[in-house]
């Protein structure tokens, strides 16, 4: 921006708009790609580590907003000026700075990128973007576990969508599933690692915990997967309704079975496992569910479970097994839910069997549906945006379950399939360097 | 010279509705066939119970003399039996390339592994499937569509797109139900352009259920009459035309009194 600009923007203020320009605004957003997000989100979590307390002091707010200023906020109103201005000066200037002086640099360097193999850059993208969240979450205990559930919760969300989005049976299962996960993979680490009364005296040391997480991750994976045989092996025969009382049926027998199990601390849970999820562990398993659930539904296995929703009298024609479909998609869903369960049980370091209950297989489903059925990119951004909310609102106490439901019914009234349905996830076009307009 | 698909004494009952009784079907490698009879007579009956949606409660057939009666429709179809449908059975949310790409299922190696990892074996594969589909959109004339829902075409070009879906599995016989139900005269000329066309390249022995005297004539080499379940008449068009039983079937009896 020229200082002459600044001038007529005090000078008159109607004019603003004629000069700048709305779409001037929006233009050198638009022009940036996806490293310069990066780098302006960079910028910002640099400033905010070196001087945050000190700009936060001189706002007059007690420390750093952790949560972008919302909870601050809604608990305190008279704050609310200096919780904007932390926003404005911290997060909106770094960014908007980038986007105006550096985006033609950016993109050069975006388009030098390009040019590598795609898993090269795509990891470099990644490698640049978990250092960003890793400050960023550094600065208080609050954010990494709220960044730790919002990442379990886009592997449920994924794995969900998996089942009710692609292969478009109603599913209710997945708390069920997600809780034998839970269970197995705290059972392993449990007997291993831990001096437990019921399981004994710890096998192995402590410091091979991390290393033997992932076997134990998978081990509740595959067991929830081999559960989940018992919801897909009816939906040979029926889906709709009468599958998600089946699913749901299924749910609540894993949820009594484990209350009922003494060996496994019933109804008080199961508790003292290590803290062996950190915020990489959770990472990695992400990018590896994403990568790997974007993997089977571009392919044309994955594409097969499209034509068993959509018709699965022209699907079977088609030469698709049907069955041999409904099965795979049933039980790779519920291994994904299960090792999010099992990462879910090494954050909190504690399971109890009402936590998967018929409210967390609620939250799923909003996330599901609120971002978008059939859709990688939905389906996170149904994920963040419902945790976040969700942990934003949390000072409104009651309200916060009347504002997100109202928030659930204008999306289902305005993008009944969600907000980013039917769309494929192309990682390269995410990241590929824009164009000079 | 061995038939490619032989149908012998297929019955079937619905309950206590006899809807096939004693059926036999000889298809010749790279022949046209028909089949026609009045509303309700067992035609599509007949299409399902060879392709194994239904299974038949008695008879045999045999593809290119192997007993495939009993198995799932995706292993007959697997084994080179392609069908279209009378009621158009697109998928709703797929594209038109999508549509022809996953009927590509069965010709897949790469596996579970592959679709989970994205191996170097599935990109050669979808490489020349995507290669395959897109020559058998050029063939059915869909290729403007590739990218659009199939549900949101034209209607003569749906019946393309099933069309090409079902060549898209490498069949041996091709069964057509009513390929021109519900087009104009222009759609129907353009379609018998494209079926003897799809027969000559893909060499292909094709199978259709069809009402409209012309295209039948135009097309089939020989003709079977479906009343009631039981064939009443079987034979060239010109036969078939003047067969009083044929006729009193479609028209009805003369009242003489």
């Amino acid at each position: 921006m020229q200082p002459r600009y600044f001038a007529t923007f005090y000078l008159n203020y109607k004019n603003m708009k004629r000069i700048i320009g709305f779409k001037k605004i929006l233009g050198f957003f638009s022009a940036m790609p996806a490293l310069g997000w990066l780098f302006g989100f960079f910028s910002a979590v640099i400033i905010e580590y070196l001087i945050g307390n000190n700009i936060a002091w001189l706002l007059g707010l007690p420390k750093i907003p952790v949560l972008f200023g919302f909870l601050i906020m809604l608990k305190k109103p008279l704050l609310i000026p200096g919780a904007l201005a932390y926003i404005i000066i911290v997060y909106l200037l770094p960014l908007t700075l980038t986007a105006r002086f550096f985006s033609g640099k950016i993109n050069k360097l975006a388009a030098k990128l390009y040019k590598l193999p795609p898993p090269v850059y795509t990891v470099f993208y990644l490698i640049f973007l978990y250092i960003i969240i890793d400050i960023w979450a550094g600065m208080s205990d609050y954010r990494i576990v709220t960044l730790k559930l919002t990442f379990i919760a886009i592997i449920l969300t994924l794995s969900l969508n998996v089942i009710n989005g692609y292969m478009g049976e109603f599913s209710c299962s997945h708390t069920g599933f997600m809780a034998l996960g839970a269970y197995f993979a705290s059972t392993v680490t449990l007997i291993l690692f831990t001096n437990d009364k019921l399981f004994g005296e710890a096998l192995l040391p402590s410091y091979l915990a991390p290393f033997l997480f992932p076997i134990a991750l998978i081990i509740g994976g595959i067991a929830a997967a081999l559960g989940s045989l018992l919801v897909a092996i009816p939906s040979f025969r029926t889906r709709g309704d009468y599958l998600a009382i089946i699913s749901l049926a299924f749910m609540f027998i894993v949820k009594s079975l484990i209350e009922n199990l003494e060996v496994l601390g019933g109804a008080r849970g199961m508790g003292g496992q290590h803290p062996l999820a950190n915020l990489p562990t959770v990472f990695i398993w992400t990018i590896l569910s994403i990568w790997i659930i974007n993997n089977f539904v571009t392919s044309i296995i994955g594409k097969a479970t499209n034509a068993v929703r959509d018709n699965e009298t022209a699907a079977n024609a088609m030469t698709i097994n049907t069955r041999r479909t409904k099965i795979v998609t049933f039980m790779f869903a519920a291994f994904w839910a299960g090792v999010a369960g099992g990462l879910f049980a090494h954050v909190l370091c504690y399971v109890n069997p009402g936590t998967f209950g018929i409210k967390k297989l609620a939250e799923i489903f909003t996330m599901v549906y609120f971002g978008g059925l059939n859709s990688i990119v939905g389906s996170i951004i149904g994920a963040v945006a419902f945790n976040l909310a969700s942990e934003a609102l949390r000072p409104l106490e009651l309200f916060k379950w009347i504002i997100i439901p109202v928030i659930m019914i204008l999306i289902m009234i305005y993008r009944p399939t969600g907000l980013v349905a039917f769309k494929e996830f192309d990682i390269k076009k995410i990241l590929a360097p824009k164009g000079d307009k | 010279m061995t038939p490619l698909l032989k149908v012998k004494n297929m019955t079937h009952f619905f309950g206590g509705l006899r809807a096939v009784y004693n059926y036999n079907l000889t298809l010749e490698k790279n022949r046209i066939q028909g089949l026609i009879g009045p509303n309700g007579a067992g035609k599509t009956t007949v299409f399902n119970l060879i392709t194994g949606i239904f299974k038949p409660s008695k008879g045999s057939v045999k593809l290119d003399n192997e007993e495939i009666a009993g198995l799932f429709p995706y292993q007959i179809a697997s084994k080179g039996l392609g069908r279209t449908f009378q009621n158009l059975l697109l998928w709703r949310h797929l594209t038109v390339f999508d549509h022809i790409k996953i009927a590509h299922y069965s010709q897949i190696s790469y596996g579970l592994i592959g679709s989970f990892f994205g191996t170097k074996k599935r990109r050669e594969e979808e490489a020349k499937i995507k290669e395959n589909s897109y020559r058998l959109m050029e063939i059915f004339d869909i290729s403007d569509f590739a990218d659009m829902l199939a549900v949101n075409l034209p209607y003569g070009a749906q019946r393309r797109v099933e069309m090409a879906r079902a060549m898209a599995i490498k069949p041996k016989a091709l069964f057509l139900d009513e390929p021109t139900a519900g087009m104009t005269p222009e759609e129907l000329i353009r379609m018998i352009q494209i079926i003897k066309n799809v027969q000559k390249k893909f060499n292909v022995a094709i199978f259709l259920i069809e009402h409209r005297l012309k295209f039948v004539m135009e097309l089939c080499e020989t003709i079977q009459t479906l009343v009631f379940g039981e064939v009443i008449a079987e034979g060239t068009p010109e036969q078939i035309q003047n067969n009083p039983q044929v006729i009193e079937a479609y028209l009805g009896k003369e009242d003489i009194s």
